[in-house]
């Protein structure tokens, strides 16, 4: 059975001591509205910092050739090295147990036209995997398919912004579009979903890397190999790995092993590497600030406790007289110090959430500032506990005060 | 009603010890109506503190309606306090944020009783104290006389076997002392007990009976002839 008395009791006095109340309170809120601005724009930095690496896979290794800076076995330096069908072939059959998903890239710039509709575009040529390395999402039709580069069909794949660019409101799927003068049939649309990616990214044409070379070179060609490695990898592990697919490369080139420029891997293990490591640091300082902040609000609510305890000596004293049991008189004064705390914690919450959605911050590093909620709710919990506490100790000592004693008080 | 052999009390003043009652022997039977007297120092307020459960004895026997009150527990003298005694201030001390019924309501509150049975009681008494017109006033928005008849309504609202006053018109002008002590005499009329610790001889005399305090030690006991108040 639930006392309303007692409920009765703790609301009037909140209700009639508003100065008091309010004075406590406040301090509550701005503890936890601290709490919640200091550790949503520590989130928030977090954020930026993450999504500067987003847009592709956070595995993937892409390796670009160039030209040679070191003589080695009788080659001189500035030797030219382009990668071919059959490196990608040696590649994705040597490290097939540590390769997820691989694809060749080849580049090329093209004017497209779709009826008098006229633009300038990058074309992707690629092997199918290339979708999931690069993270493209189909919205309509499908992707390049194994049977396009088995009989080097002239689908090709466009990003959503080629469509706005060429196609307005007419379905593209199906349509033919006019790469320099060549048709091609378009299978599907793309979009790219990942924060930070610019929009040059939607306005790339993919077409099937077999295509590509026979259309516009008739070699067997590859700019660039991407690649993605087993998810089961440690981040140490990758780059042995990435060290090892660069090293392999350099043997099949004869490269010098030092030799910097002439194979060349960006390997996301290390920045996933360098972005821990920062996330790590920055949890730390997040840490301490959250705790810090924790901490001045304890130490706020403690002495606000200790305050009101004193200044209701006399009172005590008078319902200690008219037969209050000392526990009664401990229970009202935790009851209100839980009371104050849970709802101004709640209002600071509100507060610092108001305050962090007010202000546009991305200028500054910040994406998306704020608080889980669960942690917002435990840093509440934390202080009506310590709220609790800080009114305990007093109110036990109050409730121990001989009445004679606390009447006398003025 | 109360008996108290030999009652001894000190005071702790840093090394050297106070001793307030050196003593001390009062019977009290039902119905009586009893001034101590006595100049600031002589202890009475120590005794009455003492006889009101609000402070402890250091040595000898004190027996309130047949029950020793001797090493209680916290929760049990509060528990004596609510059902045996009620308490009049110089100082009315009332809870100055609760309004006239509630400060009344306040003793029944922690006697258990439901709300509304609480609100009828303390309503009663108010009314019984004249103030029933005033009960949603706070306490600052009475007067001294109206204030400790309020104090009043919320010591007889539990109901006590034993009403005590320390120096209840001692805030009060001669008028409205004359007016409380009425009302007093009026509650003995019904069969109240009543303790009144006081320095001022009209109000004693107002009394049946005068207990004199000198140096911690009863001087004089005696009976007399009450100055009724009409």
């Amino acid at each position: 059975m639930i006392d309303f008395g007692l409920f009765r009791e703790v609301f009037q006095s909140l209700n009639k001591n508003k100065l008091r109340t309010l004075l406590s309170g406040f301090t509550v809120a701005f503890a936890i509205m601290l709490f919640t601005i200091l550790f949503g724009i520590a989130n928030g930095f977090q954020n930026t910092f993450n999504n500067e690496f987003a847009g592709d896979a956070s595995n993937s290794i892409f390796i670009n050739s160039g030209r040679t800076s070191k003589a080695v076995e009788g080659y001189q330096t500035g030797r030219r090295i382009q990668f071919d069908n059959a490196l990608y072939k040696t590649l994705k059959e040597e490290f097939s147990d540590d390769i997820e998903f691989i694809t060749g890239r080849v580049y090329k710039n093209v004017t497209a036209s779709f009826g008098s509709e006229k633009s300038n575009y990058s074309v992707r040529a690629v092997n199918p995997d290339h979708q999931f390395i690069e993270k493209s999402e189909m919205v309509k039709g499908r992707f390049i398919n194994p049977l396009d580069l088995k009989n080097n069909t002239k689908n090709i794949v466009i990003g959503n912004l080629v469509v706005e660019d060429l196609f307005g409101d007419i379905n593209p799927i199906g349509k033919y579009l006019d790469l320099n003068k060549i048709k091609f049939k378009i299978v599907g649309v793309f979009v790219e979903r990942t924060e930070g990616s610019d929009s040059n990214e939607a306005r790339i044409i993919y077409m099937p890397i077999s295509t590509a070379q026979k259309i516009y070179g008739n070699n067997d060609y590859i700019d660039q190999i991407n690649l993605t490695y087993n998810q089961t990898l440690s981040e140490d592990q990758a780059i042995a790995f990435g060290n090892k697919i660069v090293d392999k490369i350099k043997d099949i080139f004869f490269v010098a092993k030092n030799d910097q420029s002439a194979v060349r891997a960006r390997n996301r293990a290390r920045e996933n590497q360098e972005i821990t490591q920062f996330n790590g640091v920055l949890a730390i300082l997040v840490l301490i600030i959250g705790m810090g902040t924790l901490v001045a609000g304890v130490v706020g609510i403690s002495n606000i406790m200790i305050f009101i305890v004193k200044e209701r000596t006399k009172e005590i004293g008078i319902r200690k007289a008219l037969g209050a049991p000392p526990n009664s008189i401990i229970l009202i004064i935790i009851l209100e110090s839980i009371f104050i705390t849970a709802i101004a914690g709640y209002v600071g919450l509100l507060v610092g959430g108001a305050v962090l959605n007010s202000f546009d911050l991305e200028d500054y590093w910040i994406t998306d500032p704020g608080v889980s909620t669960s942690l917002v709710v435990a840093a509440t919990i934390t202080l009506v506990i310590a709220g609790t506490l800080a009114g305990y100790i007093p109110a036990k000592r109050a409730a121990s005060i001989k009445p004679i004693v606390a009447l006398r008080d003025e | 009603m109360l008996k108290i052999n030999n009652l001894h009390k000190s005071y702790k003043m840093g090394d050297s010890s106070l001793h307030v009652l050196k003593g001390i022997n009062l019977h009290v039977d039902k119905g009586e109506m009893v001034a101590i007297m006595g100049s600031s120092g002589s202890g009475k307020s120590t005794l009455l503190n003492i006889i009101g459960i609000l402070d402890e004895l250091d040595s000898g026997e004190y027996t309130l309606d047949g029950i020793e009150i001797k090493d209680l527990t916290e929760k049990k003298a509060a528990q004596y306090r609510n059902k045996f005694l009620g308490f009049v201030f110089q100082s009315f001390n009332l809870i100055n944020f609760k309004n006239a019924l509630e400060n009344v309501a306040l003793p029944l509150y922690y006697q258990g009783l439901k709300r509304k049975e609480r609100q009828e009681k303390a309503m009663f008494h108010l009314n019984k104290v004249g103030l029933a017109d005033w009960s949603t006033h706070l306490p600052n928005e009475l007067s001294g006389g109206q204030k400790q008849r309020v104090a009043i309504a919320r010591a007889l609202a539990a109901e006590p076997k034993l009403l005590l006053a320390d120096e209840p018109t001692g805030a009060l002008d001669s008028a409205t002392s004359h007016e409380i002590m009425q009302f007093l005499q009026q509650l003995n009329d019904e069969g109240k007990t009543i303790l009144i610790v006081t320095h001022e001889e009209d109000i004693s005399l107002m009394c049946k009976r005068i207990v004199r305090l000198k140096d911690g030690v009863i001087m004089e006991d005696k009976k007399i002839k009450q100055n009724r108040l009409t």
